[in-house]
């Protein structure tokens, strides 16, 4: 697919993804409305509780990150070529102010990046990103960071994050009610109906959780490819980064110690120890495969 | 009844023309605020030569028509049409990468940390210029495309707006460069 294709395919479908999301948790909102008798209680709560969770994130996220992976801020002279690196790229990207630059010191490959829209954000990288990519591969792996920041996706996932915690606490309200009883008005008659909905509906609580988060990680491989995309629209140079995700790839130690599951799916390659990919790894992995992003690079 | 909807439909479609309207304006604007941010870089190769020529002079003592080109192409830099300004603008990528080629032959130059802190800037300068001619270019492509499409088109040439240039770039630099040893 050449770039503008993929990078409005992969648009689309993390979109839709967040539209599937939304009815998922608004369904469950009516689950636990049509358990208590009352359809509006379930989805009030649901969108109260979920305002204040995503207001506080919004707000709170990114100097959190970058404390606990003990970032650094760049300076001249001694990162001149990496801040100007960003500074160029944002240029291309239109940004109205370029990220700021942090670095980590580690010897693995990698980067990430945060802030909740242009205007406050910032791009990090570990040093052993600086030394071993050359130019080219640096400027692929900064235009993939920078697009994440143009193409809101820190924003985007920011609102996966909300729905799944939605999702677990509706689920667990609606498990809580099936176990310690029922209130509000019941229908008496139709036991039957009444047993297959309890069924249902423990089965979509237990469930729910780990649906949800499948969700948000579905979302969130498709807008690595679309950073992906856009990186390579950016540098108008798509081998760059291909050949850096090949360095990235080889690395024997991905693993950036301060890295954990709350930030794993900032960074430009999944930061824990690579094992054997079975089918519920895939499901639940933040990033795409490797060898898959590669070769769509090659492709554009 | 029927003055209601007209109305409905007047307030319509005197919404919809404000939005195309301020859809283009906003494309227009981002072109030259565009413009502008080549500007921007360029200004800044402009300050940053003199400091070069005068850390370079001492060294280069018998370079002199190579130091000679890049203040001929700076002075034009500054002033003129786009087309005048992209020309001054190639021509001192040129003299600059002369400059550069000639300092290999001087180690004591290459060590000087004024030397390599201007090395960087100004290569970090010179890509600051393509990636801001490539935004230009980019938005020049989004309001020249939105000018054409249907509905849009219509109400372009009613309003006045007018199709913009792409910053070129001259023949030689299209030409690969042959690097040899």
């Amino acid at each position: 697919m050449g770039i503008y294709e993929e990078i409005a395919s992969n648009k689309r479908r993390s979109y839709l993804l967040i539209f599937f999301f939304l009815v998922f948790v608004i369904f469950l909102g009516l689950m636990i409305g049509l358990f208590y008798g009352n359809l509006y209680f379930g989805v009030i709560l649901a969108l109260i509780i979920g305002t204040i969770y995503f207001l506080i994130s919004y707000y709170g996220g990114a100097s959190a990150i970058l404390t606990m992976t003990k970032a650094k801020e760049a300076k001249k002279p001694e990162y001149a070529h990496l801040i100007n690196t960003v500074e160029g790229l944002s240029i291309a990207a239109g940004l109205s102010k370029p990220p700021k630059v942090y670095v980590i010191k580690d010897t693995a490959l990698n980067a990430f990046a945060t802030g909740r829209d242009p205007e406050h954000s910032a791009v990090t990288v570990t040093t052993g990103l600086l030394d071993k990519l050359n130019r080219m591969e640096l400027e692929g792996v900064i235009a993939h960071e920078i697009s994440h920041i143009k193409n809101f996706d820190i924003r985007v996932m920011m609102l996966a994050a909300v729905m799944v915690g939605l999702t677990v606490l509706l689920s667990d309200f609606l498990l809580r009610s099936f176990l310690w009883g029922r209130g509000g008005s019941r229908n008496k008659e139709n036991n039957q109906m009444t047993f297959v909905l309890i069924i249902v509906g423990l089965i979509l609580a237990i469930l729910s959780p780990l649906i949800g988060e499948a969700i948000k990680l579905a979302i969130s491989r498709k807008r690595e490819y679309l950073a992906d995309a856009s990186g390579a629209l950016l540098s108008r140079h798509p081998k760059g980064l291909a050949d850096a995700l090949r360095k990235i790839k080889a690395d024997p130690d991905p693993l950036v110690d301060h890295a954990n599951k709350a930030t794993a799916h900032l960074f430009i390659s999944t930061p824990f120890r690579k094992s054997k990919k079975s089918f519920m790894k895939k499901l639940f992995s933040t990033h795409p495969p490797i060898e898959e992003r590669i070769a769509r690079l090659e492709k554009m | 009844m029927v003055a209601t909807w007209l109305i409905i439909v007047i307030i319509a479609v005197v919404l919809f023309i404000a939005y195309i309207y301020n859809s283009l304006i906003r494309l227009r604007i981002r072109v030259k605020n565009a413009w502008a941010q080549i500007d921007v870089q360029l200004k800044r190769r402009y300050d940053l030569i003199p400091n070069l020529i005068s850390t370079v002079k001492g060294y280069m003592k018998h370079e002199k028509s190579v130091l000679e080109e890049v203040t001929k192409a700076r002075t034009s830099l500054m002033s003129g049409s786009k087309e005048k300004k992209a020309k001054a603008s190639n021509q001192i990528t040129d003299a600059l990468k002369s400059i550069f080629a000639v300092a290999e032959s001087y180690p004591d130059l290459k060590a000087n940390e004024n030397f390599m802190m201007l090395q960087e800037e100004l290569s970090g300068t010179e890509s600051k210029i393509s990636y801001s001619r490539q935004f230009y270019n980019d938005s020049v492509m989004a309001y020249n495309e939105a000018l054409q499409v249907f509905p849009k088109n219509l109400f372009a040439k009613m309003f006045g707006f007018k199709h913009e240039d792409f910053f070129g770039t001259e023949e030689k630099e299209k030409k690969n460069v042959k690097v040899e040893f």
